[in-house]
């Protein structure tokens, strides 16, 4: 038999009470996250925030996160949280502004996790420039089995971006001799949350890649080359972008293999995993498809940006038909990049 | 014909068919271990895990296998305890975290895992874990790269050898294919370089009309294999006959645990019958991984299977031929042909 685990302080944990709305929930609020979160917005603890009416058009996103581990090398869940959100406004061509912050917590979890993921939310809203202005948290009963560990811990954050002047974005726009551009290094994120995923663990120097992007893109986008298309590569990986890009478009897409910035350490755990590299998820990267005229600008852009040193043109795009995304091999053969059709596992020998 | 899952998906990443003549034809063979595990297994394995006392620990690729009745992965969502694991530890570890439960791992695969099976039951046995057994799937390849070629209609000049499995096996292990049967056969690793420089010598054997074991994984592949592996194959388990998904029982193709270790068998702890095996009539699994047919000759690939919806063994595992096929090869043109 296994002991019992020992008997938890209350005084460390997350206590359903902290859920219940009375005087342990305004604490926790009070005293574990308002402190992080300089905002004028937030501080009245209002039921909702005022904002200032923009000068251009909004652009509204919501995502929500549930990785685990909730920490892992290069980030944790905070820090995904942020990051990801901002992305999604980034791709769209705003300027992130405002976010929201909604916590579900798991009865038990430990405070000082707890602590340590609301410091990410914040630095990483300091780093992307935007505040978080409202927000709730609430508590779930504990679902760990016993002597199981607690550590559920969930996000969910909405955001709100300026919409910048001038900006059209659209996979309608995407046109044949267009090139794609990478932003950088592909797989890390998806690799380095892997390695210590239960029954897996592997040592890697590998770390996500989890950051916000709207600092790059701005650079990308003052420029005034003619950017048609962005996209985040989140889960999926690059396959799931070029497909999207591909279907959308109706139009076939030419990816040169060497060209595909990667670690040489994700490249090997993902063939020790038995993973396509091109379908592992990324945090902290974004495809995007300019016009041949202005790829290099881009490419400059993006690489005058400590976030986008390993950019790289990796691909064309083409009339082929029917339409399709291949893939032109470091073995000199050619085939095809599908979007993967489900969760992505290692496989077993 | 390339033995092995790890090669087929290999071959497929690296667009090496698209540099390969007409003339040279490369048919993917039974080496999936998910696809070659028979039905009647897979069954055993969701009855137990329907057992409110089981927790079953299985490799992530045979959740969505299907049995007679759903699979893993719909019992699962019906509240069954299945818990994936990436090693044969993992189960034992399921086992001492869950006291009050009995762990039945799922073992399959080749000698690639079993000896990690096989490691792994000495260690329940040194530490008495009376709440771990083992379901034993196991399969051994060169009785069935033999039996494929005793039924004398695959029609294979040589095989590319399996890289892990070699590992443990040794490049004599296929000595028995050269002698017996005069095919060619060349052990590689699973870089696009190592299979074009495998072909090389397999097609120069043919040309010549000479059949030989060769190595070109020289680097990690022993003409004896690994002892330590072998040594513990032959402690832990005896060979026995074993059904193969869709290709029948293949005489001393499998793997039984030891009398010794007889204690620790799933079959047995749990008095279980293994039943008759009830694939799709219209799937054609069984006779893509002999090299008889091309997945897309099946009728039901990527129309009724998919790998979202997979009929046959060879469409779930990401190493099965039609998994691959499904995911590098299919085209919108074949689909719009459809």
């Amino acid at each position: 038999m296994n002991p019992p685990t020992p008997p938890a302080s209350t005084s460390d944990r997350v206590l359903l009470a902290h859920g219940g709305g009375g005087e342990l929930t305004s604490r926790l609020i009070r005293e574990r996250l308002l402190p992080s979160f300089n905002s004028k917005y937030l501080a009245p603890l209002t039921d909702g925030a005022l904002l200032p009416r923009p000068a251009s058009d909004v652009v509204f996103t919501t995502d929500s996160y549930v990785v685990t581990p909730l920490e892992f090398p290069g980030g944790d869940i905070g820090r995904l949280a942020v990051a990801g959100t901002v992305n999604d406004l980034a791709v769209m061509g705003a300027e992130p502004v405002a976010l929201s912050l909604g916590l579900i917590l798991e009865e038990g979890l430990p405070l000082a996790v707890l602590d340590r993921i609301v410091t990410a939310i914040a630095a990483t809203a300091q780093e992307a420039g935007v505040e978080i202005v409202t927000g709730d948290t609430k508590v779930i009963e504990r679902r760990a089995t016993a002597g199981g560990a607690s550590d559920g811990l969930f996000i969910n954050t909405a955001g709100i971006g300026h919409l910048r002047p001038g900006i059209a974005l659209g996979v309608d726009r995407v046109a044949p001799g267009d090139i794609v551009i990478v932003s950088g290094t592909i797989a890390d994120h998806g690799l380095a949350v892997m390695s210590l995923r239960n029954g897996i663990e592997f040592e890697t120097e590998l770390r996500s890649d989890a950051a916000p992007l709207n600092h790059l893109l701005r650079g990308v986008f003052d420029t005034g080359a003619a950017v048609k298309f962005v996209r985040d590569a989140t889960r999926g990986g690059i396959a799931g972008v070029l497909a999207d890009i591909s279907d959308g478009s109706g139009l076939s897409i030419e990816i040169e293999e060497r060209q595909v910035p990667i670690l040489p350490a994700a490249r090997h755990a993902a063939e020790l995993l038995g993973l396509d590299p091109l379908t592992v998820a990324n945090e902290g990267k974004v495809l995007l498809v300019a016009a041949p005229s202005d790829a290099e600008q881009v490419l400059g852009a993006l690489r005058s940006h400590a976030l986008g040193k390993p950019a790289s043109l990796i691909g064309r795009v083409t009339e082929r038909r029917p339409p399709l995304v291949e893939l032109l091999t470091r073995a000199g053969g050619r085939r095809i990049i599908q979007r993967p059709y489900g969760e992505e596992l290692p496989r077993i020998c | 014909m390339e033995v092995c899952g790890t090669h087929t998906v290999s071959i497929f990443r690296g667009g090496i068919r698209s540099l390969l003549p007409d003339s040279l034809r490369l048919v993917s063979g039974p080496g999936c271990p998910v696809c070659v595990t028979a039905q009647r297994h897979i069954d055993a394995a969701i009855h137990l895990a329907a057992r409110d006392d089981v927790i079953l620990a299985t490799y992530g690729d045979m959740l969505r296998v299907p049995g007679r009745g759903g699979s893993l992965e719909g019992l699962r969502a019906a509240g069954g305890q299945i818990r994936v694991i990436q090693s044969a530890r993992g189960a034992l570890r399921l086992a001492r975290e869950n006291p009050d439960k009995q762990v039945v791992f799922l073992a399959i695969g080749f000698e690639t895992t079993a000896p990690a099976t096989a490691v792994t039951v000495l260690e329940a046995e040194h530490d008495s874990q009376d709440n771990f057994s083992v379901l034993m799937c196991h399969k051994l390849v060169v009785p069935a790269m033999l039996a494929l070629l005793q039924a004398r209609d695959a029609p294979l000049d040589g095989f590319l050898c399996p890289g892990h499995v070699s590992v443990v096996i040794g490049a004599d292990a296929y000595r028995p294919l050269v002698e017996q049967h005069g095919k060619a056969c060349v052990i590689a690793g699973f870089e696009p370089d190592q299979i074009l420089g495998g072909l090389l010598h397999l097609v120069q054997q043919v040309a010549e009309g000479r059949a030989a074991v060769e190595n070109v994984y020289a680097a990690v592949v022993t003409p004896g294999g690994n002892r330590v592996a072998l040594d513990l194959l032959q402690r832990v388990f005896v060979p026995a006959d074993a059904p193969w998904r869709a290709l029948g029982v293949i005489p001393r193709s499998g793997l039984e645990l030891a009398a010794p270790y007889r204690r620790f068998d799933a079959l047995e702890r749990f008095h279980v019958e293994l039943g008759e095996d009830g694939d799709h009539p219209a799937c054609r699994c069984g006779e893509v991984i002999q090299g008889k047919v091309e997945p897309d000759q099946c009728a039901l690939f990527a129309s009724e299977c998919t790998p979202l919806a997979p009929v046959g063994p060879c469409m779930v595992s990401s190493e099965g031929t039609c998994a691959a096929w499904y995911k590098y090869r299919r085209t919108p043109a074949r689909e719009v042909a459809r």
